[in-house]
């Protein structure tokens, strides 16, 4: 079964008592964050509490994505040593506006590993933060095997695009098409920017279900109110539910024919139909709508 | 070996200070709002670190704010990363 992600948490790396928690609030994936939210001087100290953390923190089924400093930076590669020595589910890259730049990351990755005796462990996903990353995002996105989701980052985004970021969310829509096409194209997930107004969550709802209808998977969020709301928006309608119980009985009872082709009422139910109902089902199954024994 | 510090007091942390010492071994010396229950255990963990690390001798100084292992762990290397400059993750 694909994994989900419709919540990516951020949780700043220098703060033990959040990094605790972060898990029981039931987000799809945690990113604990190097980058941004640590101060310069305490990036050293933020590596080390991640690098226990992630060891020793049982975070259940929880994705663990560790995001890391640039490569351009003196942190990079021994945020990526740290962190591959850790067993980190995804390294999540910041800021990547090029192909060349993931192929640099995945060479850091695979050195550790090859140390280590576990090569190809370690996924990489990329925030997109710049007008060139968004030109470049199908490149981005299909630059390594490991790729497993390309991000907006919107607030570096629209500070190198000359505008900001406004209600209507008018100035990403070219970014934010651009990287789920991006991503379908390369067979990846797609994940918006976070929202940062927890005061207005009708607001945040109306985002996420705009993002939702764009075709991304999910939404980076900041706090764990915001996850509830995005779990509702995310969980399928209850018609969509029965639809997809009756193509998936049908696919059953082709197999067991040893039929290739499934029908639904006499009529053929084609590959996208299928794959949609299948998809329908693991959220409703995520969203706690089914029970996992059901199919 | 210089003086330093890792941690904040804030809820979950744990504030470490090293410092160089005369004498051969690790003196702790621990204020913990759970030291009744756990003291011995954190003393336990920051010891284990510092000797992971090779340190022989030093004075430390915790002032712990209901740590976990882990953090504990992480604020003690940090702290001796910075007194002896050289890190475990050194490439």
């Amino acid at each position: 079964m694909q994994r989900l992600r419709r919540t990516m948490m951020f949780v700043p790396g220098n703060n033990p008592g959040m990094m605790a928690d972060a898990h029981i609030y039931g987000p799809d994936s945690i990113m604990l964050d190097l980058e941004d939210s640590v101060t310069l001087a305490e990036k050293d100290a933020a590596r080390l509490l991640v690098y226990h953390a992630l060891q020793s923190v049982d975070y259940g089924q929880t994705e663990m994505v560790v995001r890391i400093n640039p490569l351009s930076t003196p942190f990079g590669r021994k945020d990526i040593e740290a962190v591959v020595r850790a067993g980190v589910d995804v390294i999540r890259m910041p800021k990547t506006e090029t192909a060349d730049e993931v192929r640099e990351v995945e060479a850091e990755i695979e050195r550790v590993e090859e140390r280590l005796g576990c090569l190809g462990r370690t996924q990489i996903m990329a925030a997109i933060e710049s007008a060139l990353g968004v030109v470049n995002a199908y490149d981005i996105a299909t630059a390594s095997k490991r790729m497993m989701g390309i991000a907006l980052g919107a607030e570096d985004y629209c500070a190198n695009l000359k505008t900001q970021r406004s209600q209507t969310g008018d100035e990403l829509r070219l970014a934010r098409e651009t990287i789920v096409v991006a991503a379908r194209a390369a067979g990846i997930d797609a994940l918006d920017t976070v929202y940062s107004n927890l005061n207005d969550m009708e607001a945040f709802r109306a985002e996420v279900e705009f993002i939702k209808t764009l075709g991304f998977d999910g939404k980076s969020i900041i706090n764990p109110r915001q996850i509830e709301v995005v779990n509702e928006v995310f969980a399928p309608k209850e018609k969509d539910i029965q639809k997809a119980r009756t193509i998936l009985a049908a696919i059953r009872e082709a197999e067991a024919r040893g039929s290739g082709v499934v029908a639904v009422n006499g009529k053929m139910v084609d590959r996208p139909v299928v794959i949609r109902a299948q998809r329908t089902i693991e959220l409703a199954k995520a969203s706690g709508l089914i029970d996992n024994e059901d199919f | 070996m210089k003086p330093s510090q890792a941690g904040t007091l804030e809820s979950g942390d744990i504030f470490i200070q090293v410092f160089p010492a005369d004498t051969d071994g690790i003196e702790i010396e621990l204020d913990s709002t759970v030291a009744y229950q756990f003291g011995e255990q954190i003393k336990k963990v920051i010891l284990e670190t510092a000797s992971q690390l090779g340190l022989e001798r030093a004075y430390i100084e915790a002032v712990d704010k209901g740590a976990l292992d882990c953090t504990i762990r992480a604020r003690t290397t940090a702290a001796i990363e910075r007194a002896t400059g050289k890190s475990i993750f050194d490439v």
